[in-house]
């Protein structure tokens, strides 16, 4: 029963996979790809890559885009999630269907029309800026400097992660012992003491998969750096998965983008070690 | 405690405001008349509706190939692994064998690749047997991600089906087949609605792959239009743009809304109890 789906598996990613460590092996371009034959190259692909400058400026971006983007969404989708216990039916429901449709939103979508509010000439967010003595913010240009256009990243990756995260923290929060709240704050317990010693032990498991989950997405992400920041192939822009792109596709080095596409395979399997680990003895126990 | 509640009331309220602004703006946009959409001071709502902006996205080059495209890729797609996956999963859940628990870490960690890293060797093979610019590489492609997909999350779905249920069904005379076919279809009916809905929801919003291997305009899907879509030559037709995505979101959006609660539930299984 399980045989066709072995089948189909080692077909369409095991043998791809099998070419993937090959390729980083070898010298392979556009030449190479219209003969169907690269050649053996050994570690040289690896040599250049960790020589290149903009490997390790790339890498060290991504880290700190990851891990801002990653705490942004867990806490933001945290307190969105605390919030919606605290508000009326009516508010709870306005909250919970807005963040249905954002989560629901296809990415493509997101970029489009993030990339239209954020127009210089006449989006919204330099009005609206402006209206709030922010600054002088009239035909500003949101891309002009990588923090800033990658700002606007983080902004729409956030808007688009934290229903996710906000909805699976409020299931999460229906665990927690009313009695248990109720009698913390009888001992004089304030609202932080109740979350650190009541809330957030019960939520603590959900939050490890869901902390998991955005590291290993944020860690990875393309669509949205890349429609976003496309009219600006700019090395200071690069995140990971955008100096794979250009590398390999971009400029026909396969065999140097294999040898990037491994790197990244390692992080993300290492990123993804607790993840896998708990899913895997959870689905043990089922 | 009133003066509380009202403060948390007015936050949720600036919280929702928040949220929604962007899905407001598109649609408000998409229905606002030319004028209105470009002048510094925004309009916040439509005072001249106007469907024209549907209307030129509808006709915009490709739109409709790009959309028959679309629902070829997924429909083979989501039909595809679906049947494998539902075999694949019964195997897991209610056999014992060898390397059983392997394939199920073999599943976790292939979701966990980033696309773009299968990407330079699918397009390798994909070039040798010249199948770039061709809907099968795409779904080929497609079923490397949604597969696993399909096979871990109705795995789920299976594991929570008593084996009582089909043990009685064969003590009443049912062969494994008819037990199959009567108690643990029916039962599992539900899961793999939902599984396709998802699998449908991964494969409709996919782009890396479809921009890569699609280059030819009339052969690509509508993730790839829309991130192409243009607009006039005096500049980007914002109207237009908004209306498009609107048009791309709308499948997503309402199969979403069916099956929303269950995706927490297939994502985090366990960890929700």
């Amino acid at each position: 029963m399980i045989a066709p789906a072995i089948f189909v598996i080692l077909g369409i990613l095991g043998y791809p996979f099998y070419d993937l460590v090959k390729l980083s092996f070898e010298q392979y371009g556009l030449f190479e790809l219209i003969q169907h034959k690269g050649h053996w190259v050994g570690l040289h692909n690896f040599g250049v890559m960790l020589h290149d400058g903009v490997f390790w400026h790339t890498l060290e971006r991504t880290i700190v885009f990851t891990i801002v983007n990653v705490s942004l969404t867990i806490v933001l989708g945290t307190l969105v999630a605390l919030l919606l216990v605290r508000v009326a039916t009516v508010v709870r429901l306005m909250i919970t269907t807005a963040l249905v449709l954002a989560w629901a939103t296809p990415v493509v979508v997101a970029v489009q029309l993030w990339y239209w509010m954020t127009n210089f000439e006449n989006g919204v967010a330099n009005y609206v800026f402006t209206k709030l003595h922010f600054g002088n913010y009239i035909e500003h240009d949101w891309y002009a400097t990588p923090m800033s256009a990658l700002g606007v990243t983080t902004t729409l990756i956030v808007w688009g992660a934290v229903p996710f995260v906000a909805i699976t923290v409020y299931a999460g929060l229906s665990q927690v012992p009313r009695d248990l709240v109720e009698a913390a704050s009888v001992d004089g317990a304030g609202p932080l003491r109740t979350f650190r010693d009541v809330t957030y032990p019960v939520l603590k498991p959900i939050l490890l998969v869901l902390t998991s989950l955005s590291i290993i997405w944020d860690f990875g992400v393309f669509t949205q750096p890349f429609l976003l920041l496309q009219s600006r192939p700019n090395p200071g822009y690069y995140l990971m998965s955008i100096y794979l792109f250009e590398k390999s596709i971009g400029l026909h080095e396969y065999g140097l983008g294999s040898a990037i596409a491994i790197v990244m395979v390692l992080i993300m399997l290492v990123l993804s070690f607790f993840y896998v680990r708990r899913m895997v003895r959870l689905g043990d126990v089922r | 405690m009133r003066l509380a509640r009202v403060g948390w009331n007015a936050l949720g309220l600036l919280v929702f405001g928040v949220i929604a602004f962007p899905i407001f703006w598109m649609l408000s946009t998409a229905f606002k008349s030319g004028p209105d959409i470009v002048s510094y001071t925004p309009t916040w709502i439509p005072l001249h509706p106007t469907l024209v902006h549907f209307h030129d996205a509808l006709h915009t080059p490709y739109f409709w190939t790009d959309a028959k495209n679309s629902l070829i890729v997924v429909s083979v797609v989501v039909s595809l692994s679906v049947v494998l996956a539902f075999l694949a999963a019964v195997a897991l859940a209610k056999f014992r064998f060898t390397g059983r628990k392997s394939f199920i870490v073999l599943m976790i960690v292939i979701q966990m690749l980033p696309a773009n890293a299968m990407i330079i060797p699918l397009y390798v093979v994909l070039a040798k047997y010249h199948q770039t610019g061709q809907l099968t590489g795409v779904i080929a492609t497609y079923m490397t991600f949604v597969l696993p997909f399909c096979i871990w999350t109705l795995r789920g779905f299976i594991v929570g089906i008593p084996r009582d249920l089909e043990e009685a069904a064969m003590v009443d005379g049912n062969t494994r087949l008819g037990a199959f076919v009567r108690i643990l279809l029916p039962l599992a009916a539900p899961g793999l609605v939902a599984t396709a809905i998802f699998a449908f929801i991964q494969a409709w919003n996919e782009f890396i792959f479809a921009y890569i291997l699609l280059p030819d305009s009339q052969k690509q899907t509508l993730t790839v239009w829309l991130a192409g879509f243009y607009g006039t030559a005096r500049g980007t037709d914002w109207g237009g743009l908004m209306a498009a995505s609107t048009l791309t979101a709308i499948p997503v959006v309402v199969f979403f809304l069916l099956v929303q609660r269950r995706i927490v539930f297939g994502l985090t299984a366990g960890a929700v109890k």
